[in-house]
């Protein structure tokens, strides 16, 4: 084994030295074919002119949809990223038996395993999660943008920046060689010496900023901003769940951020709160690393409950079965998720009394899981149901959920997790449930809702190509994960020396094409769609659908609702067209509006380059970009010039144009 | 409540799939050696069983969920124009008592089954039976291994024979075994699956794992089941399970034999202890005495304060600013241990004077190991660390043999 020392240090770059250009072909031939790329998008943006377009209509905008759309792009980059490690892992693992080492090293696979699972989690589900809530939210309860818009748009560019530390960690030094929660002591400065960890620490301390105040932001939204008349019983599932999700962020991200800090003293200040010296203590870590990760796989799933909730009520034509049960298991799972942390680390020595304690709470909150899902079934009960693309992703949702929800079950008795907990049957009940639930609900979200943010469908051929290579690729991928747990394989091997193993990570491989081909198929959906976007137009509420963001045009205007409207139903939309109520054509007033801000975005830009310079310990950069940062935020306080009122005149001639998106009732 | 169909067709599709999925995952799993249930050792054994007795209970539950969710897909299709359709239908305190109560009942049952195998099959519990028709006999002395997970190899220490050997582990079968686990830098986890489900190896810290192996063989596997860093997939030792006439044979053959790697002193084990892959088998006839100790308690390195030492400063208050000499001679981790070594390498009379000072504090009263009861002090001045003296003349050698203490025990 050779151990790279890198030990080089000046003041004027710090650690950054050229030995920071990582020593692998497979990451050369990446930056070539990312930096053509990258060149060849810059050119075409620049020879376009869509410059100054995506600076004034995006980057600095405020407008919750646009930050939605953008925390969804956001997603999808990064979601190719992960899946691009995963390939590489599942071709890794495939491929080294029989005395071959592979294709990757030590030190090449143990950052893709890394990297991978901080990228799926931190900048690909959350970012889908929070930009569904972003987009949907507002529009769901009436309202014309969150309570504070620009918070709004800097909790996204911090987000960005964490996403692009990760990103530049490819390419400039290296990422953690830990596992995505960088357990001490392996993630101390003893045994991590360089930047991988730091690249880590700081990515997430950064996009943590920003997925904090996103939650104070949308909780502020939800509680403050409902429209007149939707009581907290009347507030849409979705929007329950989301509310659900922003408190569990608001508790558990600062959890987080404590603990990153903490080993942040470790690493840079030689503090020892997890060393083994000293009195430091490990598993301190662990616990409170997973008293805010379990929190966090609900933060992931319960806005995707919501999702799921919304489409099936839709599609069934139906309303939702059970909606209080459902607002009160998705408030006990809020409450109970707090109480199952130690799971985790059942085999970590604790007693038997503990051990069973953090195991029934487990259970329990199966119960409420469960009821949300037989209150799906119940709303499928009795109701007229459409196989459009959303419901198909749900039907496969409910049925895959329930087995990932099963075995994870199984893994909160303790016995049985210490015969289980970190193998490969582990990976495939959290890939299952997370697959089978987060990335499932994501399509269906996206197809449900994409009508309304563009006005036009997607694609059903394309989306069922890419639906079918979904699930048969889940199955095939992670089923045999399933066995080969049982058989007593664990997680993050780079090489196997069981050659009866083989033909069962050669069928996960199929599978992981075959999602691959999933994805290729949903990006040509969104291709040709846009493309074929006259043939795909609709109106605003194609799917004859229920909540309030229906019941404005197909993209809404920048203002959302040219009047606030009053709810009297859960389901205020659909007894508004129930009850005929007619869209207004006149005495529109000016509509009082927050002005777009670059704040945001170099703010965010600011803080990217602090994390570089902390990460390779280039302190006067470091002190120059934290004094801008404050420094700049404080003279953004000083700009009065925040908002402007879209004239009477300019509703009412956008409404004029909308008028014939909503054709006659019952057509 | 209409649930069911008076067509018996579609209702027995769900019953017939169910079967054939069973039997298909029945098949499936005979083909391949899946050792979690069908172990060798009678604690996984009860794991494994407890792996399939769960499922069974959840799968009444999760069958019909999943055989409605297709059922009601097909039935309630929107072409199907001959299904009830009831837009407002929205609730039924019937039906929600059942959603509610139904997996209730599941995890009371699986609750009860979870207090009862966590406690009986804690790995802390000492082996109360050999398999499900021998209980342990009074006068069964468990042989006790202490396990250390270095990077990235495994050392097996047999206190009772007074051997040791690396990425080999020979128990002998139908014996209780009383493993003590500890690792030297980072976390790893101790994994057999044929004997007993794991338990993390964290350094400064012992964990415990009672089994017993019921079968003999030679080809069993164990490795490290939470990864350690780049030499991680290497770290796996074969496992045998021998008669107790083979087991004796084999330990005495160590102790004599020609292929073995001489003494495991501490000078020994510290060439060992730095990192290495894929580490063949290898044999030590002898072993330091209280080797496994100095390593739970961090103090292997000649010249490198025990953590046992420190809390023994600690349990008389601490040195309170004094206490920052002692620094060098603390740290564990890669650096402090190499400015631990090479202060002892190289004794300049202050190293010499700050080794005598840590020494002479702990030594005070000899004999007297500390434990974890939080005692109040008898003088408050030691609380602030005032009054106490530097010594000045402490035998080295002396203090080298002080034993160290086992107390550092990972339990919540």
């Amino acid at each position: 084994m050779e151990t790279v020392v890198h030990n080089h240090w000046s003041p004027l770059l710090g650690r950054l030295w050229w030995d920071a250009i990582p020593q692998e072909p497979i990451v050369w031939a990446t930056f070539a074919v990312v930096a053509l790329g990258g060149i060849a998008l810059l050119a075409a943006l620049t020879y376009f002119k869509v410059w100054g377009y995506l600076w004034k209509e995006w980057f600095t905008s405020v407008d919750h949809k646009k930050i939605g759309i953008m925390y969804m792009v956001l997603g999808l980059v990064m979601f190719v990223r992960g899946f691009a490690d995963a390939l590489m892992m599942r071709l890794q693992q495939a491929w080294a038996f029989n005395g071959s080492e592979g294709y990757l090293n030590a030190h090449h696979f143990d950052q893709v395993f890394t990297a991978h699972g901080v990228i799926m989690i931190f900048f690909a589900a959350m970012p889908f999660v929070t930009g569904f809530m972003n987009y949907v939210v507002p529009l769901q309860i009436g309202a014309r943008d969150v309570s504070f818009p620009f918070l709004n748009n800097f909790s996204f560019w911090m987000t960005a920046s964490g996403a692009v530390l990760v990103m530049l960690s490819l390419f400039i030094g290296e990422f953690g060689q830990t596992g995505w929660l960088a357990y001490p002591p392996l993630s101390n400065i003893a045994y991590s010496p360089w930047v991988g960890v730091d690249y880590w620490i700081w990515a997430l301390q950064i996009a943590g900023v920003g997925t904090l105040l996103s939650g104070v932001n949308l909780i502020c939204t939800i509680v403050k901003m409902r429209a007149p008349g939707m009581d907290m019983m009347k507030m849409p599932i979705f929007t329950w769940t989301a509310l659900c999700t922003n408190i569990l962020i608001v508790a558990a991200f600062p959890v987080l951020t404590a603990v990153l800090c903490m080993l942040t003293a470790d690493r840079y200040l030689g503090f020892d709160f997890f060393t083994n010296d000293f009195g430091g203590n490990a598993m301190m870590y662990v616990n409170l690393i997973w008293i805010w990760g379990h929190p966090e796989v609900y933060i992931l799933i319960l806005p995707i409950f919501g999702v799921f909730s919304e489409v099936t009520a839709t599609f069934c034509g139906k309303r939702l079965f059970g909606y209080s049960s459902m607002v009160y298991a998705s408030l006990v799972i809020t409450i109970l998720s707090y109480l199952v942390w130690l799971h985790h680390f059942f085999t970590m020595g604790s007693g038997a009394s503990v051990n069973s304690f953090f195991g029934i709470t487990t259970m329990v909150i199966s119960i409420p899981t469960g009821a949300k899902l037989f209150n799906w079934l119940f709303t499928m009960y009795h109701g007229r149901i459409r196989f459009e693309l959303p419901m198909m992703w749900t039907v496969a949702f409910m049925l895959t959920f329930t087995i990932g929800g099963m075995t994870g079950v199984l893994l909160a008795v303790p016995p049985a997790d210490f015969v289980l907990h970190n193998s490969l049957f582990l990976i495939a009940h959290f890939h299952n449930v997370i697959i089978g639930g987060v990335v499932f609900g994501t399509f269906a979200g996206i197809n449900f809702w994409w009508p309304k943010a563009f006005g036009f469908k997607l694609h059903t051929g394309l989306g069922k190509i890419s639906f079918w290579s979904w699930v048969v690729g889940f199955y095939l991928a992670f089923m045999p994960l399933y066995v080969l747990g049982l058989m007593g394989v664990t997680r993050r091997m780079r090489v196997f020396d069981d050659p009866s193993l083989q033909i069962w990570f050669i069928v996960a491989g199929i599978g992981a094409a075959l999602i691959a081909v999933g994805i290729a198929a949903f990006l040509a959906q969104v291709g040709y769609s846009i493309w074929k976007r006259d043939e795909l137009a609709c109106g605003g509420d194609p799917w004859d659908a229920r909540s309030l963001e229906w019941s404005t045009t197909s993209p809404p205007p920048a203002y959302n609702f040219a009047f606030t409207p009053v709810v009297h139903e859960i389901d205020a939309w659909d007894d508004m067209k129930r009850c005929g109520v007619p869209r207004p054509t006149g005495g529109f007033q000016p509509i009082h509006m927050p002005k777009n801000t670059e704040a945001g975005i170099i703010l965010g830009g600011i803080a990217t380059v602090f994390g570089f310079a902390m990460i390779w310990h280039i302190w006067w950069l470091a002190g120059l970009t934290f004094a801008g940062m404050i420094g700049y935020a404080i003279f953004h306080t000083f700009n009065y010039n925040r908002d402007y009122f879209i004239p009477a005149d300019e509703v009412t001639a956008t409404e004029a144009a909308a008028i014939g998106q909503f054709a006659p009732a019952g057509a | 409540m209409r649930l069911t169909d008076s067509r018996p067709k579609p209702r027995r599709m769900p019953a017939l799939a169910r079967v054939l999925a069973a039997l298909s995952l029945t098949g499936a799993l005979s083909a391949c050696n899946t050792v979690v249930l069908k172990p060798a050792g009678d604690v996984a054994q009860q794991q494994g069983d407890l792996v399939v007795m769960s499922t069974v209970l959840m799968l009444i539950i999760i069958v019909p969920v999943m055989a409605l969710t297709l059922f009601f897909a097909w039935k309630y299709r929107a072409s199907n124009k001959n299904a009830e359709y009831k837009p407002d239908w929205d609730h039924s305190t019937q039906l929600e008592l059942v959603i509610w109560a139904a997996p209730l009942l599941i995890v009371i049952c699986l609750g009860a089954l979870t207090w009862v195998s966590t406690h009986l099959l804690d790995p802390y519990r000492t082996i109360g039976r050999i398999d499900g028709k021998t209980p342990v006999r009074h006068d069964a002395k468990p042989l006790e291994v202490d396990v250390v997970a270095l990077d990235w190899k495994w050392l097996f220490i047999y206190p009772e024979q007074g051997i040791a050997t690396v990425n080999e582990l020979v128990v002998p079968a139908g014996r209780p075994l009383d493993f003590k686990i500890t690792a030297s830098s980072v976390m790893n986890s101790f994994y057999v699956p044929a004997m007993a489900g794991q338990i993390y190896a964290m350094p400064g810290m012992q964990t415990r794992l009672n089994a017993v192996m019921n079968k003999t063989g030679d080809d069993f596997v164990g490795f490290s089941a939470n990864y350690s860093g780049a030499g991680f997939s290497g770290m796996r030792f074969k496992t045998r399970s021998v008669t107790e006439a083979q087991f004796a044979q084999w330990a005495d053959g160590v102790k004599a034999g020609a292929k073995n790697a001489g003494t495991l002193d501490d000078a020994t084990y510290l060439q060992l202890e730095k990192p290495s892959e894929n580490v063949p088998a290898t044999y030590y006839a002898k072993v330091a005495p209280n080797l496994y100790g100095k390593i739970l308690d961090m103090c292997v390195e000649p010249g490198k304060m025990c953590m046992s030492e420190m809390m023994a400063i600690d349990a008389r208050g601490g040195l309170g600013k004094e206490g920052i000499r002692n620094v060098s001679m603390l740290a564990y981790d890669k650096h402090g241990r190499e400015a631990a070594a090479e202060a002892n390498a190289n004794p300049d009379a202050a190293a010499r004077r700050e080794l005598a000072w840590v020494r002479a504090l702990c030594d005070q009263k000899p004999g007297q190991a500390p434990d974890n009861i939080v005692k109040a002090p008898a003088n408050q001045r030691s609380l602030t660390g005032a009054g106490l003296s530097a010594p000045q003349s402490i035998a080295f050698d002396k203090a080298l043999e002080k034993p160290a203490h086992s107390l550092l025990i990972s339990r919540n």
